[in-house]
């Protein structure tokens, strides 16, 4: 194979996959090394050269995820997880949402708060989980907390770098506009630190979800990461790979749904500015 | 900045630190909240000197990051190669992308299981774990980094004739230098965050991790404490190295 490294022609090609036939094979190119993976899979497993324990045939593992749509199991503990992502990312991100602006608004509020929120935010939040543990306990407000500082930390450090890059210009305009501290906060600082503020909140989300599986993994008698654990203690390999599957698509549709409402509110402003 | 102001941000720094020693301090002696929860800062400091004088936190500590490191080298490497290729073979790159694309999305620590079944809850499941971490974003990094390389740039190696190889030294790596850089920091954090996770979940063997989950399982918070502001402070000089790494790697480029 010929290592291509050229890219000359690239406007032409375009112009080529503009074409739906050569969009298609394009399509399919991505399914090629999935489909070659699970070939593979297959291959190995029906002439068993590896243990069922260590690779179950994919069409077990197809079944038993029948199997747990069809009782609702798999259901159920997605869940339960997407209901403490939910709430803890919702409280986590609000509060950082705060945390971030005042410490954008006020130099004197930065001054004090933001070394030592700083210092705090170097602890990973794996590190947070077994001394949470004791506090709380391992019940749902120990998952709430610790989705919840997964999601603030990233939310406040950006909507503050957001809201301390707000041009000065405009801060003037809005000086020479007479506007009240409030309609400067409203008209001025937060439309212009809002693709920060978003960029924030994604990293949240993601953080979030990371967040669940490791305190669930960790303290849980339901949710994917119950999921994860059980299934490996009794060595079912194909509850704990649709359990993976199910987290990356849970995390993958979550991430492109802020990516869309991002696309959305960003064309909105654009429109609304015109 | 000129001095004063300095000197008012550091008292306006250290004064919530020292409040919340002092609101911990007081309410241990006053008994306000029991002592379990909250040791007083004399037990803090006393575990942690125990633990460095008899029980060997140091050697702990240094299996922890020998471990990190170990995994980080393999994890940087692969990565660094594989992102390369990825980019620079286009039918590799759309064919293994969109799959490498969805298997990022599964979050880190939902591997420990599969990798525990797969090679243990040894030294080398907590090493594959750790470069699995480093390897992930060191990829995306490296990919995107050099799939913006502009196109002049591959003309002048063109015009230079340069054979494969010379283009991905001379021209495509230093031009993906800062996205790499990126890569690799990133890399740190989460391989120390993969680390802690290994051990935690992989509870054999030496290291912070298991300290901490040593002190929850006997309910000793001063141990927990001692061991999460290990974490800490190691992630902390971590980001600070990589940092360090990135401007002095991107140097020549002003």
């Amino acid at each position: 194979m010929a290592i291509d490294i050229g890219f000359e022609g690239q406007a032409q090609r375009r112009a080529w996959s503009q074409h739906r036939g050569v969009r298609w094979v394009r399509r399919g190119e991505a399914f090629l090394f999935p489909v070659a993976l699970v070939a593979l899979w297959w291959i190995a497993s029906a002439l068993g050269w590896l243990p069922e324990q260590i690779l179950p045939a994919p069409a077990y593992v197809v079944e038993t995820a029948r199997n747990m749509i069809s009782t609702g199991e798999l259901f159920y503990h997605a869940g339960v997880s997407l209901r403490r992502v939910v709430f803890g990312f919702s409280i986590g991100a609000s509060l950082g949402m705060i945390l971030g602006i005042a410490m954008g608004l006020s130099r004197r509020f930065e001054d004090y708060v933001k070394p030592t929120f700083l210092a705090f935010a170097q602890i990973p939040t794996l590190g947070w989980i077994p001394l949470l543990m004791l506090l709380v306990g391992i019940e749902e407000t120990l998952k709430i907390i610790i989705i919840a500082k997964g999601a603030l930390v990233p939310v406040a450090l950006n909507t503050f770098s957001g809201i301390r890059s707000v041009p000065g210009k405009y801060l003037e305009v809005g000086r020479a506009l007479r506007f009240s501290p409030w309609q400067r906060l409203r008209k001025i600082i937060l439309p212009s630190a809002l693709p920060s503020i978003f960029t924030g909140i994604r990293y949240g989300l993601t953080h979030a979800w990371t967040s669940l599986v490791g305190v669930e993994l960790l303290a849980s008698s339901e949710g994917l990461g119950y999921l994860l654990v059980w299934g490996r203690q009794m060595f079912w390999l194909d509850t704990v790979i649709i359990a993976m599957i199910v987290i990356g698509i849970i995390g993958f549709a979550m991430d492109r749904g802020l990516e869309a409402s991002e696309i959305f509110i960003r064309r909105w402003k654009r429109q609304s500015e015109e | 900045m000129d001095q004063t102001s300095n000197i008012i941000r550091i008292r306006r720094g250290l004064t919530l630190p020292l409040l919340l020693l002092v609101v911990w301090e007081a309410s241990g002696r006053l008994g306000l909240v029991d002592v379990r929860f909250l040791p007083p800062i004399e037990d803090v400091i006393l575990t942690a000197k125990h633990e460095i004088i008899d029980n060997g936190l140091v050697g702990q500590l240094g299996s922890s990051l020998l471990r990190n490191i170990a995994g980080f080298l393999i994890g940087a490497a692969l990565g660094v190669s594989f992102g390369t290729l990825l980019a620079a073979v286009r039918i590799t790159d759309r064919i293994v992308m969109p799959t490498f694309n969805g298997i990022k999305q599964i979050s880190l620590l939902a591997w420990i299981p599969l990798i525990s079944v797969w090679f243990g809850f040894g030294e080398q499941a907590k090493i594959v774990f750790v470069a699995l971490a480093a390897f992930i974003p060191i990829t995306l990094n490296t990919h995107d980094g050099i799939r913006d390389a502009p196109r002049e740039l591959i003309e002048v190696g063109r015009a230079l004739r340069f054979n494969a190889w010379q283009r991905i030294t001379r021209i495509l790596l230093p031009f993906a230098l800062p996205s790499i850089a990126t890569g690799i920091h990133l890399g740190l954090i989460y391989s120390w965050l993969a680390t802690v996770g290994a051990e935690y979940f992989l509870a054999v063997g030496p290291g912070i991790g298991g300290l901490v989950i040593a002190g929850r399982e006997r309910f000793d918070m001063a141990l927990v404490m001692v061991g999460v502001i290990i974490l800490g402070f190691v992630g902390f000089i971590f980001n600070r190295l990589a940092g360090a790494a990135e401007r002095r790697l991107l140097r020549w480029r002003d």
